[in-house]
């Protein structure tokens, strides 16, 4: 069976792979998922999601050559190539035979780990992505680690101090400096970090991969943007939470504080705030391109850019498929996260 | 943003809201700063412009100094000029983009609102799975078709942004096709297309606004990436993106070539942001506001808690001269319960009625000590057996309190944790307080169910609350209270919310509870009928005072209007169903009090004399 049939199919039989709108029927119960429990039938609805969008994803890689308008042979090679070398380059870019079969080459290529040859190095793709891949994929789970660890205890006690009033300043403080570490984009903080430590004080290298200490700035660079939205999420949904009739239960039973909070608030809160930081996370992946630029790493990131500015096509669409496919998998992560953690989650939502 | 109070506040002015926001700090900034963009933008390239173009040699790569903040470019030109001259094309081109994702984002929601069910499923879930995916993600994938230029890069940065803004137009125009007067025109023949110009796009635009001004302050962020990346506006034309990267490139020599365009990155981006939440009416509920102080003042000395050891004769509950205050919203304190003195003896069942706003809630919060911070809590006596709950409660009081007073609230649903088994709540507070093993306590849970009439408790001790039925919630709530040593049950309309037949199983249950553990209970209704049938002595309570105190026995005796007035209006057999049920108003001939005001603004924490 080919991928398109594929799509077609699993789009026809079963919509509700897709998370529909607010007028779908979210129930589960329907055909072949009837018989199952509601988490896994959950698990199971967002795995066939990821799997259309997987679908999705590629036929937009494929029809990235397809779209760029004139010839991207002739755009890759540039106006001086001779006319053999562009049908020569064209013949082994598999691009002179009709688009469906260039279609079909393509899917089977990548069922293959064969993401095609680098118009410019010549090398394979798949060879420079899985040099590359690694260090993005550190770059990024280091700094979410980074932003996760330092958003809930912060989100959590500005929360928990400014409901009880004391401290008023301290907690204006606190929420001024998180509104501006919002606001501050990780390409500007990473500026500001390299002039402070690489230039001021010459304690931290200001370019490269390697050692820890050079990966030092480009995670703080990445993290701290995501960490002072993720506190403030966490201090919302804490404020929230702490203000439920149930919250007034557990202090009605005299427990330890740690245990009100820790016990009674936070797994209430988890479900929200995983949500958002399932986004936010993504949104790191994506953030990987700029600090890498900066910092001069050699990911993923400088890869693309490179290859845009070269218009090196099967690069492009084997790099932007890396990247797609590593959102997809962390959205199902945060989904069977969820559906693990909240058990309301399972039944409530899609 | 802290505690809600119970009782509804006095309405705030009645000023036009946009006026009144501008007067606010965030709304000022907002609208100077977007005041400030504007003129830079237009004037900018005529005042710096020749400035930012002239090259000099001499000065090349010069440091920041008086004549450059920012110091200069390879060719000796003015990177501040360059800035400022830089403001036009960036806010521009943030503008064309953020344009094209409103534009492209409501007509693909719109169109999605109007298709047939099947297509429209496959158009949202389609919607939905280009959210999942980052926008610098997007905007790259899009700049690759339409190549390194100013105008691919708007292009791309603004269709990366369509999914949102279908998303939002979809779902806004959901729930507005479901609202009454969009029904109505329809029934009316109105057609769909027209239904959604006519009468639902108008309602949209204000949300819309907020979330293009918030969005624009990312688009500027994420144009000025592409541009640093090389994939935007490209030589020799230049953005604040394109001088951050040439800055960057050069970092060593000139840290400010790279902070200046950034600084004006972020100062433009706050400004957009500022711009949005101007007109966002929850951005009240944001980081920031401060909260009031906690004021609970200690009893006066006089009024020392009596004995030590109570003996059971003693009352369970002493109040005298309660007053709760709380602060309203501009921080003065308003006080909500004005003196109330009662008196709860061991096994007693006392009544509070009154209508909602009453005090009657805040009262029986502030005895059990269970009241907001910020709220203010003041009596000559305030004691649970002998605990003075305006004090500071050591951890042996905290612990007979958790074992001897228990609560019960209106909604089951919201009083028990979600996220926790009925059993895990039943078992923590002996296991807190009396050090009970795991598998004692779980004996003593499913003894607390089988008390309060629940079947099967050893299954319903491991589900959770979402499980449960609502009067088995309720029951659950209840044994929930069984499972120390009860001497106190405060129970604040703990059958509101059930339908008829629950109330009257969960009334028995609490009544049998009474029984077996000859606890007091403090019961709040608003229904004279339950409460004069349930309890020993009732209390009436009206604009935050006790106005009348009876036995339940001598209702008929009662001698304030109001509390007639809440008799009359409950109906029995002998009613004359002629006569239109009588009003309370009507028959209560006092205007509405306003609260008042006790003292001004709150400034530190102190004590009122």
């Amino acid at each position: 069976m080919t991928i398109p049939s594929t799509v077609t199919t699993e789009q026809a039989t079963d919509p509700a792979t897709g998370p529909g709108g607010p007028a779908v029927a979210r129930r589960g119960g329907r055909g072949v998922l009837g018989g199952l429990s509601p988490r896994t039938s959950f698990i199971l609805r967002r795995l066939g999601r990821v799997l259309v969008s997987l679908a999705i994803v590629i036929v937009a890689t494929f029809l990235i050559v397809q779209l760029v308008p004139g010839d991207p042979v002739r755009a890759a090679l540039g106006n001086s190539a001779t006319p053999e070398l562009v049908e020569r380059t064209r013949a082994d870019l598999g691009l002179n035979v009709p688009v469906p079969e260039q279609f079909v080459n393509y899917v089977s290529g990548l069922f293959r780990g064969d993401f095609g040859t680098a118009i410019g190095s010549q090398r394979p793709v798949a060879d420079t992505i899985a040099q590359r891949f690694p260090v993005t994929l550190t770059l990024a789970v280091a700094s979410f680690l980074l932003a996760a660890i330092g958003a809930f205890p912060i989100g959590v006690a500005t929360a928990v101090s400014s409901r009880t009033g004391r401290r008023r300043l301290a907690d204006l403080g606190v929420s001024g400096l998180l509104g501006v570490l919002i606001a501050i984009p990780s390409l500007l903080l990473a500026v500001g970090l390299i002039a402070v430590f690489s230039i001021g004080l010459k304690v931290l290298p200001a370019a490269g991969w390697g050692g820890f200490d050079q990966a030092i700035l480009p995670v703080v660079a990445l993290a701290v943007g995501p960490m002072a939205y993720l506190a403030r999420i966490v201090h919302v949904e804490m404020l929230a939470v702490l203000e439920m009739p149930y919250m007034t239960t557990a202090r009605s039973k005299r427990l330890p504080t740690h245990l009100v909070y820790l016990r009674h608030a936070l797994p209430n809160m988890v479900t929200s705030t995983l949500t958002i930081g399932g986004i936010i996370l993504t949104g790191m992946v994506a953030g990987t391109v700029l600090i890498e630029t900066v910092f001069a790493i050699p990911g993923l990131g400088t890869s693309i850019v490179s290859s845009i500015t070269s218009k090196d096509y099967p690069m492009i669409q084997g790099i932007v498929l890396v990247y797609a496919i590593l959102v997809l998998g962390l959205n199902l992560l945060i989904d069977i996260a969820l559906a693990t953690i909240d058990p309301r989650s399972s039944i409530t939502e899609g | 943003m802290s505690t809600r109070p119970t009782t509804p506040g006095p309405t705030p002015s009645h000023r036009s809201p946009v006026l009144d926001r501008l007067r606010t700090p965030r709304g000022l900034t907002g609208a100077i700063g977007a005041l400030l963009i504007i003129v830079v933008a237009v004037v900018g390239p005529t005042v710096w412009g020749s400035a930012a173009d002239t090259t000099s040699v001499a000065d090349r790569l010069a440091g920041a100094s008086l004549a450059h903040p920012f110091g200069t470019d390879e060719l000796g030109r003015d990177v501040f000029a360059r800035v400022m001259v830089a403001t036009r094309v960036s806010v521009l081109l943030t503008l064309g983009a953020t344009a094209i994702s409103v534009v492209g984002g409501v007509l693909l929601g719109a169109v999605a609102t109007v298709l047939p069910r099947p297509l429209r499923r496959l158009v949202t879930a389609l919607i939905d799975i280009l959210l999942s995916f980052p926008w610098l993600l997007m905007a790259l994938f899009f700049s690759v078709i339409w190549g390194a230029s100013a105008t691919g890069a708007m292009l791309a940065v603004g269709f990366a942004g369509v999914p949102t803004f279908a998303r939002l137009t979809y779902t806004l125009a959901s729930s507005l096709i479901g609202r009454d007067y969009v029904k109505a025109a329809r029934i009316a023949g109105v057609g769909q297309a027209e239904v959604l110009v006519r009468h639902v796009m108008p309602n949209m635009l204000p949300p819309m606004l907020v979330n293009a001004a918030v969005s624009a302050s990312g688009t500027l962020l994420a144009f000025a990436g592409l541009s640093f990346l090389g994939l935007g506006v490209q030589a020799p034309e230049y953005d604040w993106g394109r001088l951050l990267g040439l800055g960057i490139a050069r970092i060593y020599g000139n840290p400010m070539a790279a902070i200046g365009p950034g600084i004006a990155l972020v100062v433009c981006g706050v400004i957009f942001t500022q711009l949005g939440e101007l007109w966002n009416e929850s951005s009240k509920r944001l980081l920031g506001l401060p909260a009031p102080a906690r004021r609970r003042t200690a009893a006066p000395a006089t009024a020392s808690a009596a004995a030590a050891t109570p003996a059971d004769q003693e009352p369970v509950v002493q109040v005298r001269d309660l007053r709760v205050a709380f602060p309203d919203r501009d921080g003065r304190l308003v006080e909500r319960v004005h003196g109330i003195s009662l008196t709860i003896m061991p096994g007693e069942v006392v009544g509070v009625v009154g209508e909602s706003g009453s005090g009657k809630s805040v009262s029986a919060m502030a005895i059990a000590a269970l009241l907001g911070p910020d709220s203010s809590v003041q009596a000559s006596e305030l004691s649970f057996r002998g605990i003075d709950m305006t004090a500071p409660l050591t951890k042996a009081e905290r612990s007979r309190l958790g074992l001897e007073l228990a609560m019960v609230f209106q909604d089951p649903l919201t009083s028990l944790n979600p996220s926790l088994t009925i059993g895990k709540q039943l078992r923590e507070t002996v296991e807190v307080h009396e050090g009970l093993s795991a598998a004692e306590s779980t004996k003593r849970a499913e003894a607390a169910l089988e008390s309060v009439r629940i079947p099967l408790p050893a299954k319903r001790l491991k589900q959770f609350p979402h499980e449960l039925s609502g009067g088995m919630r309720q029951r659950a709530m209840i044994g929930m209270g069984l499972m120390g040593r009860p001497k106190l049950l405060i129970a604040d309309e703990p059958t509101t919310a059930l339908d008829v037949t629950v109330q009257r199983q969960v009334l028995r249950v609490l009544h049998e509870a009474q029984e077996q553990t000859g606890a007091a209970i403090l019961l709040i209704s608003h229904d004279i009928a339950l409460v004069s049938g349930f309890c020993d002595r009732i209390l009436v309570m009206k604009d935050g005072r006790i106005v009348e105190s009876l036995d339940a026995d001598r209702l008929h005796e009662a001698r304030h209007p109001y509390t007639r007035g809440l008799i009359a209006c409950v109906p029995d057999m002998t009613s004359d169903r002629t006569m239109p049920l009588p009003v309370i108003g009507a028959i209560d001939e006092e205007p509405l009090p306003v609260p008042e005001l006790v003292e001004g603004p709150i400034t530190t924490e102190g004590q009122r004399a």
